[in-house]
């Protein structure tokens, strides 16, 4: 091609370019960590997931701009004095997108479905905590049973097991949203469809193509559309997360939502305060097999923990983007106490911690001339593996000798969960609420599933059940750090870093503000022009 | 020959079969399911979902369920992208791999062919070695150095193409490239050595004895041989950049099915898996039948009647 055309085809596709950009100001691209692996609000289970549906849908309550716990289709509640039975008012303007008036009779309908055995719904234990609701999604009982009653179009009343303090905190999660009963009657599992979805929130959905992008518009039936700026936004899925950062550099996206650890350094350098690494409830942390010599010893347990020099591990291995643990609950947890527990030996510096380690060991009957051998198994991945070789050379001063076992990230979680054939395992767990709870019931005896390390601890146990028997937050809020103070003695899992959520946001946006669920719905952000 | 060509689709029926139930079995011999992830599950939210996909039947009645509605052409729901059926994640993103790998094929041909003719004719010249330094320098760097290249040099520092997604023409250019380049390196090198060899073959001599213009006993006597090689090359090379590669629709951010291949067997998501498998096999099969009559086009030795 000549060169005078090629520059004329370049210069006219620039062109092109740019007035494209700027017919579609009101266009947000937002850079997704992937694909949703489901459209159903009850079939849901992942972030990306959590944060399409926080925009097409508004549930009883949902989170403001900052993460807290704002009323949303409920315009008011009243608790029960026994913490058992939630009454919420709802709005009267509330509307689905097809001009429907959103009635507590389909909440009572999605929260039937939800725990109906048949949805095969990922994450219906998280609304456990509603009357009857275990019961039927074991196929125990009928839906119909579930204690949630529409006591009129604009009332609902939901009954629970138990107090939980964290409830409202419960409803914010996806599995919370309603679905719009007539049309998952008429179209079945078909209802996520473009052409058939109906939905309640900020947002409806315009158009969805897997790997490739998923379109939502301004849903003008919203009650709140007036304060909703942003027109359209388009969710691109990124498996890698590079590529996002490439076309944010570029000026394709205006934002990401995660970033590789290896090149924040450099993003920091050139991007300054459009990188935003926030604290996020989440702690990354190796479980001990508790039914194994010599780690049934909680001497061993804690002097492999004391040993391990965190800041190394956040500074070094994951470039700043972790923060060194001192606790297994997160800090910045809701319903907790004001000074929550850390590691005992926490202010002490390496050198002390180590001599107090080896000092653990002996007692134990290990050594020098008795060395240990350990097996840290991982899921595949660059990060896992650096975290796993540094920690074992932090534990060679124990006369520790360390192999590795890495499997792929199926076979690795199959393994905790059933044949718990390791001896230390990287596992890592996210807040799905924020309360201590959500973090200390992962080691309880009879948590099947959850508790890698087979903890069995009955005095562990016992403070859990009197913290759900306790209504008064202060109270309950103590009986947790007490649990949380056993866990740390008796280290079934070894604390190791805390999650730091990593975005790229592009100046043009604003109300993206740095919070601890990392929520950033679309209907409290706006583009400049 | 059409009935040659039918013949051997028919043949490639147990093939198949064959295939599919190695496939089946091989999958479920890796440990965990598609349920294992990072986020554990509860109990009894586990066993809804093995009951929901007919997990909790035993793994014969699952192959045999699984072979039934396969024959009706339905190749049962994905364990992973829950409200989609497998064919229709396939009916996705195929076509966006078959053009791409269509256009990098194309590509490949084209600029392979005439840079391993020109170096074959220029044999030991400046030319030659240019040609055979540029084939080796595309085969032995791989794709995933190539394509973040492309990208930073034209899309972020000269800002000529777009930096990913599939928007437009534009878009289409440097995943193109970044998959086309080391099949342009082989088919360079394949062309040449085989063009050496017709160059000084008995046809080519007494075709030039005739006085026949070069051009002509080049492209018509001489290149007509020497493709030969490339085209058996070809057949697998096509097949496999027809359905997608994982590295470049990563990078490029395109919606093709070469992803599936490797989230599929991660997520053990055993009717995505199987599906592209199945998908990857009858374009091997197709692709083999292709390059077997294209032979007897180009070589009048070979016959199929």
């Amino acid at each position: 091609m000549p060169r005078s055309i090629l520059n004329t085809a370049v210069l006219t596709s620039v062109l092109a370019l740019t007035i494209g950009s700027q017919a579609i100001a009101q266009t947000y691209f937002r850079g997704s960590d992937g694909d949703p692996e489901t459209l159903d609000q009850h079939k849901t289970s992942t972030v990306v997931e959590a944060n399409l549906l926080r925009d097409m849908f508004e549930g009883l309550v949902v989170y403001d701009a900052s993460a807290n716990v704002v009323p949303g289709v409920a315009a008011d509640w009243e608790v029960s004095l026994d913490g058992l039975s939630y009454t919420f008012n709802l709005r009267d303007d509330a509307k689905w997108s097809n001009g429907d008036p959103v009635v507590a009779g389909d909440f009572v309908y999605s929260l039937q479905r939800i725990m109906n055995p048949e949805t095969g719904a990922k994450y219906a234990n998280i609304l456990y905590p509603i009357k009857n609701a275990l019961a039927i999604n074991s196929g125990e009982a009928e839906p119909e049973t579930l204690g949630v009653v529409a006591l009129d179009d604009h009332t609902l009343q939901i009954n629970l097991e138990q107090p939980t303090p964290f409830f409202l905190e419960l409803l914010t999660h996806q599995t919370g949203l309603p679905v719009h009963p007539g049309t998952v009657e008429e179209f079945g599992a078909d209802f996520v469809q473009p052409q058939n979805h109906v939905s309640n929130g900020a947002y409806t959905l315009e158009e969805f193509s897997l790997g490739d992008k998923i379109v939502l518009n301004k849903n003008p039936e919203f009650h709140s559309a007036d304060s909703v700026s942003i027109e359209t936004v388009e969710f691109l899925p990124f498996e890698d997360r590079a590529t996002c950062v490439r076309r944010w550099e570029a000026g394709e996206v205006h934002s990401c939502s995660d970033l590789p650890a290896e090149d924040i350094n450099r993003l920091k350098e050139d991007y300054g305060d459009n990188v935003r690494i926030a604290p996020y409830l989440g702690t990354y942390y190796y479980s001990v097999n508790t039914t194994r010599e010599p780690f049934d010893d909680p001497r061993v347990r804690q002097a492999m923990s004391m040993v391990i020099d965190r800041e190394f591990l956040a500074e070094e291995i994951f470039t700043g983007t972790m923060v060194p643990a001192e606790s297994f609950v997160p800090p910045g947890i809701g319903n907790y106490v004001e000074d929550s527990p850390r590691f005992d030996w926490a202010d002490m510096s390496m050198l002390d911690r180590e001599d107090a380690a080896i000092a653990l060991m002996e007692e134990a009957g290990y050594g020098p001339d008795t060395p240990l051998t350990v097996e840290i198994s991982y899921n595949t991945s660059e990060n896992h593996r650096n975290a796993a070789t540094a920690i074992a050379d932090m534990w060679s001063i124990l006369g520790i000798e360390t192999t590795y076992n890495v499997r792929d990230a199926s076979a690795h979680y199959a393994m905790l969960r059933d044949e718990k054939d390791f001896d230390v395992a990287r596992a890592g767990w996210i807040g799905d609420y924020s309360d201590p709870q959500n973090f200390l019931f992962l080691v309880e005896s009879d948590n099947d599933g959850f508790n890698y390390p087979a903890y069995q601890n009955p005095e562990y146990d016992a403070l859990m059940d009197k913290a759900a028997a306790e209504t008064d937050l202060d109270a309950r809020a103590e009986i947790l750090a007490e649990a949380e103070r056993m866990f740390l003695a008796d280290t079934p899992q070894i604390p190791l870093l805390y999650y730091s959520s990593r975005s790229m946001v592009s100046d043009d946006l604003h109300g993206w503000e740095d919070n601890i669920q990392n929520v950033h719905a679309t209907r409290f952000l706006s583009i400049a022009e | 020959m059409l009935a040659y060509a039918i013949r051997r689709l028919l043949g490639a029926i147990p093939t198949l079969f064959f295939i599919i139930t190695a496939a089946f079995f091989m999958m479920r011999l890796a440990p965990g399911g598609p349920f294992d992830q990072e986020r554990a599950l509860e109990a009894t939210v586990m066993a809804n979902l093995n009951a929901t996909f007919g997990l909790d039947e035993p793994l014969w009645k699952q192959y045999v369920i699984y072979l039934g509605n396969l024959v009706q052409g339905d190749m049962g729901p994905s364990f992973v992208y829950r409200d989609l059926k497998v064919h229709q994640i396939l009916a996705i993103g195929l076509p966006v791999s078959i053009k791409l790998g269509g256009m990098a094929l194309a590509l490949a041909m084209l600029v392979g062919s005439a840079l391993g003719s020109i170096a074959a004719l220029r044999q030991n010249s400046a030319v030659d070695y240019g040609v055979i330094a540029v084939a080796t320098f595309g085969i032995t760097i791989p794709n995933f150095v190539v394509a973040p290249v492309l990208l930073l040099v034209f899309a972020l520092y000269f800002d000529i193409f777009p930096a990913g997604g599939l928007n437009g023409w534009q878009s289409y250019v440097l995943p193109v490239i970044a998959l086309s380049l080391p099949q342009i390196a082989v088919v360079a090198r394949l062309i040449r050595g085989a063009m050496i060899e017709a160059l000084r073959s008995d046809h080519v001599r007494t075709a030039r004895a005739y006085g026949l213009p070069t051009r002509m006993i080049v492209i018509k006597h001489a290149l007509r041989a020497a493709c030969l090689p490339a085209i058996s090359y070809m057949g697998p090379a096509a097949a496999a950049l027809l359905t997608g590669s994982i590295v470049v629709e990563q990078i490029f951010g395109i919606p093709g099915i070469g992803r599936y291949f490797v989230q599929g067997a991660l997520n053990r998501d055993y009717t995505l898996v199987m599906g592209t498998v199945i998908v990857v096999a009858l374009f091997v099969v197709i692709f083999n039948l292709i390059v077997d009559l294209l032979y007897a086009v180009l070589d009048p030795r070979v016959r199929y009647d």
